[in-house]
C-alpha cells in the first residue's frame, strides 16, 4: 500500500497530537475519571495506526523502532511490580504514597469536588506503568500486522 | 518477616522475571537461564517454608494492600474487600505440583529448545506467565481473582502451543485451545457476576459463609462445574486435549498436565468450600463420579488405537483425571453422611488427592520421554520408531518408570493411589470399582504397545544417540521423585494428602480463616 493523498495525511498530521494528547490524559486520570491505563494505552496504540493508514508502513517503520518498544513494554510491566514491591514493607501492593504528602500524596476531600490529581498514591503511578506498558504492547501488534501485510505483498 | 510475605512473593518472583525477560535477553542466553530458574527456585523455596506454616496454623490468609498481611477485615467492614490469598493444604499440596512441574519443565526446555533460534526470550516469558497462573489459581481466596489468573493461564498456554507455529498443526491446536479455554472461562465469568449479584461478594469464603443454594445459585454451580470440567479436559468436553497436548512443545505439555489440575482444584474448590454441604451432595457427587467414568473409559478406548505417541498419552490424560473425578465425586457424595464418609469416603478422597500428584509426576515423565523421542527421530508416528532402547537406554529407563505407574503395578505410586480408590469405591458401589480396575487393565495394554513398537525391536538403521544432558535431568528429577513416593506411599499421604483432604473437608476452617469467627 502506498501513502494516502495529501489531504489523508494533512489531516492525520493535525491529529494525531491531540491523538496522543487525549491518551495521556486518560492514562493521567486514570484515578479520577473513566478510563485510565489500558484504554489511554490504547488510544495513543491507534495514533500509530493513524500514521501507518495515512504514510506508507515501510516509512513507519523506520521511524518506530520494535526493540524500542519492547522495552518500553518491558519497563511499563516492570514500574507495575516494582511499585507493588515497594509496599511489602506492609503488604506486596500496598498504597504507601496515598496520604502521605509526597508525589500524588494529598488525601482526598470528602464531599462533591472538581477531583484532585495529586490524590490516591501509587494508584496513578501504576496507570501509568499500564499505560506505557499497552501503547508499547499494542504499538508492537500493529506494527507486526503491518509488516506481515507487507510482506505477503512482496511474494505477490 | 520475609516470610509473612511468602504467599505474594511466591507469585511475585516469577511475575517480576517474566516482565524482565526481555530485557535479560540483552545479556545473554546463559543470564537469562539463569534468572528465570533462580525465580522458580525462590518459588519452590517460599512454597516449602510456607507448608510448615500451614500444616501448624491450618489456613494461611494474604490480604494485598492491606497494612498487615492477615487483616481480612478492616475496622468498620464486615466483608472483605480486598483480594485475599487464602492458603489451605489443599492448596500447598496444588502448590508442589506447579512448582515441581515448572522447574523440570524450564530445564527440560534448555536441551529440548536449544536449537531454537528466535522467540526464545517470549518463551519463557511466557512460561513463567504460565507458573504464576498456576500458583494465582491455586492460592487465591477471590473468585473473580481466580478468573484472572485462570485468564493469564489460558493465554500463556495457548501462545505456548503455538510455539512452532511454522510446523505442523499447531495453530489448529492453539486455536481450538483457545476457543474452549475461552467458553470456560465466559461461563466461569457468569458464575462470578450471579453471586456477586445476589451477594455483594467476590471472596469464595465471604459467599460460602452466605450461600444458599437456591435456583440462581444452582446455574452458577452448574456453569463453574461445566466451564472447569471443560478445562480440566473430561470426557464430553474433551475435544482440545489430543490437539493441545499432541502440538505443543513436551515441556509445555507437562506444564498443561498441571494446568488442568490447577481446573480440577478449582472444580473441587467450587464443590466443598464454595457449597460444602449446602449442596445437594448426592446428585452433585454423581455428577461428577459420571464424569469420572466417563472420562475414564472414553479417555482409555480412544488411546488404544492411536498411532501418535503424545496423541495416545493425551487421551490417557483423560483418562486418569476420571480416576480423580471419581474418588472426589463419591466423597462428595457421601458427605453429608458422617459415618460412611469417614469409613470410605475420606479414603476415596484421599486416594484421588494423592492421584492429582502422582499423575501430574508419571504423566509428566512421559511427556518428556515422548519429547525426547520426538527431539531424536522427528516424528511421532508409532510405525516409524523401533529398537529405540538400543539407542536410548536411559529414555527407556524413565518410559519403563512412566508406564509402569500409569498401568498401576504394585511397587510404583500409580498403584498406590488406585488402590486407595478401587478399596473405597467399592464399598461405595462395586460396579463403578470395577470399571476403574478394567480402565487400569486397558491402560497396561496400550502401555504395552507403545513400549513394544518403540522400544523393543532391532537396532534402527539411523545413527540415534541418547538426549541431550538437559532433558535427561529434567526427566530424572521427576523420575527420582517418582522413585520416592513409590517407596514411602504412606509417608506421603500422612505428610501432604491427608492436610489436603481434611482441608477440602472442613468448609467452616476456611470460612472462619477470613470472615473471623462466625
Amino acid at each position: 500500500m502506498r501513502e494516502m493523498s495529501r489531504i489523508v495525511r494533512t489531516v492525520s498530521h493535525i491529529m494525531f497530537p491531540f491523538v496522543i494528547m487525549f491518551g495521556f490524559y486518560l492514562v493521567v486520570h486514570g484515578h479520577l475519571t473513566p478510563g485510565g491505563g489500558f484504554q489511554g494505552g490504547a488510544i495513543i496504540a491507534s495514533g500509530l495506526a493513524l500514521l501507518i493508514v495515512a504514510y506508507s508502513r515501510s516509512r513507519v517503520k523506520k521511524v518506530v523502532k520494535k526493540e524500542v518498544l519492547t522495552t518500553i513494554e518491558s519497563s511499563g510491566l516492570l514500574m507495575f511490580i516494582g511499585l507493588a514491591f515497594l509496599g511489602i514493607g506492609a503488604t506486596f501492593f500496598y498504597n504507601f504514597l496515598a496520604n502521605s504528602g509526597i508525589i500524588f500524596g494529598d488525601s482526598v476531600a470528602y464531599g462533591i469536588n472538581p477531583g484532585n490529581l495529586n490524590t490516591a498514591g501509587t494508584l496513578p503511578l501504576m496507570s501509568i506503568a499500564v499505560g506505557l506498558e499497552v501503547l508499547a504492547g499494542l504499538s508492537i501488534i500493529i506494527l507486526m500486522l503491518a509488516i506481515g501485510s507487507l510482506a505477503g505483498e512482496g511474494s505477490r | 518477616m520475609i516470610f509473612e510475605h511468602a504467599p505474594a512473593l511466591i507469585i511475585a518472583f516469577p511475575l517480576l522475571t517474566s516482565f524482565a525477560v526481555p530485557i535479560l535477553n540483552r545479556f545473554g542466553e546463559k543470564f537469562r537461564n539463569f534468572f528465570v530458574l533462580l525465580s522458580l527456585l525462590f518459588s519452590l523455596f517460599f512454597v516449602l517454608t510456607l507448608a510448615p506454616q500451614v500444616y501448624s496454623h491450618g489456613v494461611i490468609v494474604y490480604t494485598f494492600g492491606s497494612t498487615s498481611p492477615g487483616i481480612t477485615l478492616p475496622s468498620g467492614y464486615s466483608m472483605p474487600i480486598r483480594i485475599t490469598f487464602t492458603i489451605d493444604g489443599m492448596s500447598i499440596f496444588m502448590a508442589f505440583i506447579a512448582s515441581i512441574v515448572s522447574i523440570s519443565g524450564l530445564i527440560y526446555s534448555w536441551g529440548f529448545l536449544k536449537k531454537e533460534r528466535v522467540g526464545m526470550d517470549k518463551f519463557y516469558s511466557l512460561l513463567l506467565l504460565m507458573s504464576v497462573g498456576m500458583y494465582g489459581m491455586i492460592f487465591t481466596g477471590d473468585l473473580f481473582n481466580m478468573f484472572v489468573f485462570l485468564e493469564i493461564l489460558s493465554i500463556a498456554s495457548c501462545a505456548l502451543i503455538a510455539f512452532w507455529v511454522h510446523k505442523g498443526e499447531t495453530s489448529e491446536a492453539a486455536f481450538k485451545y483457545m476457543v474452549v479455554s475461552s467458553i470456560a472461562a465466559l461461563f466461569m465469568l457468569i458464575a462470578v457476576g450471579i453471586f456477586y449479584g445476589q451477594y455483594n461478594a467476590l471472596n469464595i469464603a465471604a459467599i460460602a459463609s452466605m450461600i444458599n443454594y437456591n435456583l440462581l445459585d444452582k446455574i452458577a454451580l452448574s456453569l463453574l462445574i461445566v466451564g472447569l470440567a471443560m478445562k480440566a479436559g473430561a470426557v464430553p468436553m474433551h475435544m482440545w486435549v489430543p490437539d493441545a497436548y499432541g502440538q505443543a512443545p513436551a515441556p509445555i505439555t507437562m506444564m498443561l498436565v498441571a494446568a488442568s489440575q490447577a481446573s480440577l482444584y478449582a472444580l473441587f474448590r467450587t464443590c466443598f468450600t464454595l457449597f460444602g454441604l449446602r449442596l445437594d451432595v448426592a446428585m452433585v457427587g454423581w455428577i461428577i463420579i459420571i464424569l469420572g467414568i466417563l472420562s475414564m473409559f472414553v479417555g482409555v478406548t480412544m488411546a488404544i488405537p492411536q498411532k501418535d505417541i503424545k496423541k495416545l498419552m493425551a487421551y490417557h490424560s483423560v483418562s486418569q483425571t476420571g480416576y480423580m473425578l471419581l474418588g472426589v465425586g463419591v466423597g462428595l457424595a457421601v458427605m453429608n453422611d458422617p459415618i460412611a464418609f469417614q469409613t470410605y469416603g475420606m479414603k476415596a478422597m484421599e486416594g484421588s488427592i494423592f492421584h492429582i500428584i502422582n499423575y501430574a509426576l508419571y504423566k509428566g515423565l512421559l511427556f518428556l520421554t515422548a519429547g525426547a523421542i520426538f527431539y531424536k527421530l522427528k516424528t511421532r508416528n508409532l510405525d516409524e520408531m523401533g529398537g529405540i532402547a538400543h539407542n536410548m537406554p536411559l529414555t527407556t529407563l524413565f518410559f519403563i518408570i512412566g508406564a509402569l505407574a500409569i498401568a498401576g503395578i504394585p511397587p510404583l505410586n500409580g498403584f498406590a493411589s488406585k488402590f486407595l480408590i478401587y478399596e473405597s469405591v467399592y464399598r461405595f458401589n462395586p460396579l463403578l470399582s470395577i470399571i476403574a480396575m478394567v480402565v487400569s487393565v486397558l491402560t497396561l495394554a496400550s502401555f504395552v504397545k507403545v513400549f513394544h513398537s518403540a522400544f523393543m525391536g532391532p537396532k534402527m538403521k539411523k545413527n540415534v544417540r541418547e538426549a541431550p544432558r538437559a532433558m535427561l535431568l529434567g526427566m530424572a528429577i521427576i523420575a527420582i521423585l517418582i522413585i520416592i513416593f513409590s517407596l514411602f506411599p504412606a509417608m506421603v499421604v500422612r505428610t501432604i494428602v491427608d492436610p489436603a483432604v481434611i482441608a477440602l473437608a472442613n468448609q467452616g476452617n476456611y470460612i472462619s480463616a477470613v470472615m473471623g469467627g462466625i
